[in-house]
């Protein structure tokens, strides 16, 4: 019976994947920082150092620079490495790495070598713990060709994700939201693979289109039950894949819409939200009958205090004010 | 006379004959910048060439090279075509990497050659992977990593240098100190200049051998990269040697002193090695002739090809931003 629901967390189906990913393929590893004895520093790889043994779940020294470039190298030797970094904050210090070799060389080589290369990262902010461990930095590295970047926001997203970035001959860099790993939610029994092309409309409607991805899907989601209740019909688009942008989908969304939102925990200055945006002004500029709002950080880092924190990131309320400004403005 | 001795003067030939193809192609490529036919940042080994010749000579075709943007020296002596090199600065679609990459960024598949990487110490971490790979896959294989002086002061040489030790990967890593990162000074860049002896307190077998000298080069580049295919583990030269001309084409060089350029150029490797090949009476003036007249020969057939070479079209330019081909 594999259509029976299993009951899980995002974390759960995010080991389920690499524990998958390992079985399934001899060339897999998992390596990073905590991510055997420790169990992951969010607890998604535990067990697994257990069950694959310390070559193939490999806890690393703190040199993201050193491990995520080792990914790369590796990757070029035959491998199918996936890269932990504990932290988006922590993969500054590999950026080089990042953008100089894994993004360059493909093309600066003329097609020469192929780097399937995995590198997945915690984003986000919401858990107190400060302005250097709760950058949203998906929107820099969406800047980068070279690079496909993942938002899983969903279960199945979690779960379904990594096979297809595995299979990818390009680098792939996937991000989860610190906030999710703790979501519950049932997923079919021998749940697999997911497209890693579109995006995906998580709820239908006909009056607005939220346009979010990872942590702020849940955040647009209460937005358009609480504009429901108001009578309002928000659709909400989740982008999960950052680069390249389902440009499509979110055209079509808008232009049946008519106003778009779009919701992001980056800062708003070049912000993810601002490339979304001017994406729309190209390509949708006559289908709008109001300007693209965006709901973003505050341009601050990230503060401690929790009434500070929450005043800085996107809440559920501020979209909805966003779109009852739009009803007002529009025709 | 001992039986081998034939077979040492072929091999030392072949060593000259290296470094002399090098050193007239890079004379070349002045000439070639100097017509505006090779354009961008273009850094000479001239000076540097034994380091290439001998520790090429310790690596098998299944090795694979990591190099800095001065390579074209590694990239020729490991055996990418001087016509695809050449076509590469030319900015062709001939060139080793379709003209994408210039003279900082020569790739080559076939010979396992890595690049070309133009960030200081980016190519360890790099280095360390493929050795990861091999390791993790049982094959006895080096991974030949070249960096100059300057990488040592980088973090990533350090996080590399530690992660190769303590994961026991079998990395050769070459430092070619040429005693300048740019136009900084060893010891103005180094609170320790014994590299050496820095490399060994990573716990991995080091030691510091005269660039100058391309015997000495391949003799120890062969122990060490024994040392590494055998035993699985990193292991560090320090190749002490220097480069006669500028940093690049920009450098006015004036962070160094004439007297200083010319007591190394005492040292250069190629004349030493005729010197000593000459007044053993194993080298005559027909020889020294035939490997001058091979190189122009090889130099002068590189030019035709990468002046009969073609554009990229601009169609083109995407291609391979993201692979093309599915995963083997």
């Amino acid at each position: 019976m594999s259509a029976q629901a299993v009951k899980l967390t995002y974390r759960e189906a995010m080991r389920q994947a690499i524990r998958e990913a390992l079985l399934a393929d001899a060339r897999v590893f998992l390596m990073g920082e905590d991510v055997g004895a420790y169990g992951g520093c969010f607890g998604v790889s535990k067990g697994l150092l257990e069950e694959f043994g310390p070559q193939r779940i490999r806890d690393t020294p703190l040199s993201e620079s050193a491990f995520v470039g080792a990914g790369i190298g590796a990757a070029m030797g035959g491998m199918r490495p996936i890269v932990e970094v504990m932290t988006v904050n922590f993969c500054l210090l590999a950026l080089d790495q990042i953008m100089n070799n894994a993004a360059t060389i493909s093309h600066m080589s003329g097609g020469q070598f192929q780097i399937p290369l995995v590198i997945r990262m915690t984003t986000g902010a919401g858990r107190q713990v400060a302005a250097q461990h709760s950058h949203s930095l998906e929107g820099w590295l969406a800047h980068i060709p070279g690079l496909k970047l993942l938002a899983p926001a969903t279960l199945e997203d979690a779960r379904g994700m990594l096979a297809p970035a595995l299979a990818d001959p390009s680098p792939v860099l996937i991000f989860e939201h610190g906030s999710l790993y703790n979501a519950e939610g049932e997923l079919p029994d021998g749940a697999g693979a997911v497209d890693i092309e579109r995006a995906a409309i998580r709820r239908a409607g006909g009056d607005v289109s939220l346009i979010a991805y990872g942590g702020t899907l849940p955040t647009a989601l209460k937005a358009a039950d609480e504009l429901a209740s108001a009578g309002v019909q928000a659709e909400v688009l989740d982008l999960r894949v950052l680069r390249p942008l389902d440009e499509r989908a979110i055209v079509e969304s808008v232009s049946r819409t008519r106003r778009a939102v779009i919701v992001d925990e980056g800062w708003r200055s070049g912000s993810l939200a601002a490339e979304v945006s001017a994406r729309i002004m190209e390509q949708a500029f006559y289908e709008l009958d109001a300007p693209v709002e965006r709901v973003c950080s505050a341009e601050v880092p990230m503060p401690y205090a929790q009434h500070l924190e929450q005043a800085a990131l996107p809440q559920a309320q501020t979209i909805v004010t966003a779109v009852q400004r739009m009803q007002g403005a529009g025709g | 006379m001992s039986a081998a001795a034939p077979l040492e003067r072929e091999h030392d030939m072949h060593l000259l004959a290296q470094m002399l193809r090098v050193r007239r192609f890079e004379e070349k490529c002045v000439e070639l910048y100097s017509a505006a036919k090779i354009r961008g940042f273009m850094h000479l080994y001239i000076g540097e060439e034994a380091v290439a010749v001998g520790a090429m000579e310790a690596l098998e075709p299944q090795d694979a090279v990591v190099a800095t943007y001065r390579e074209h020296g590694h990239a020729l002596v490991r055996g990418v075509s001087a016509g695809a090199i050449m076509a590469e600065m030319f900015g062709k679609l001939e060139g080793c990497s379709r003209g994408r990459g210039g003279s900082m960024h020569l790739f080559d598949a076939a010979t396992r050659f890595y690049g070309g990487n133009a960030i200081v110490g980016g190519g360890l971490p790099l280095a360390a992977g493929l050795a990861l790979a091999d390791k993790l896959q049982g094959r006895a294989r080096v991974t030949a990593c070249f960096f100059g002086d300057g990488a040592v002061a980088e973090g990533e040489f350090h996080e590399s240098m530690n992660l190769s030790a303590l994961w026991q990967l079998p990395v050769l890593f070459l430092c070619e100190n040429n005693m300048y990162a740019m136009g900084t000074a060893l010891e103005r860049e180094e609170s320790e200049t014994d590299l050496a002896l820095k490399a060994s307190s990573y716990e991995m077998s080091a030691w510091s051998v005269d660039g100058m000298d391309v015997r000495a080069v391949e003799e120890a580049a062969r122990r060490a990269a024994a040392e590494v295919r055998d035993g699985s583990r990193p292991c560090f030269l320090e190749l002490r040697t220097y480069r006669f001309r500028a940093h690049s084409m920009y450098d006015p060089d004036v962070y160094r002193s004439k007297e200083e350029i010319e007591r190394w150029r005492a040292h250069d490797p190629i004349p030493a090695l005729t010197a000593e090949l000459r007044d053993a009476g194993l080298l005559g003036d027909a020889d020294l002739q035939e490997l001058e007249r091979a190189a122009a020969e090889e130099i002068e057939a590189a030019i035709a090809f990468a002046e009969a070479g073609t554009l990229e079209p601009v169609e083109d330019l995407e291609r391979f931003v993201y692979a093309e081909e599915p995963l083997a």
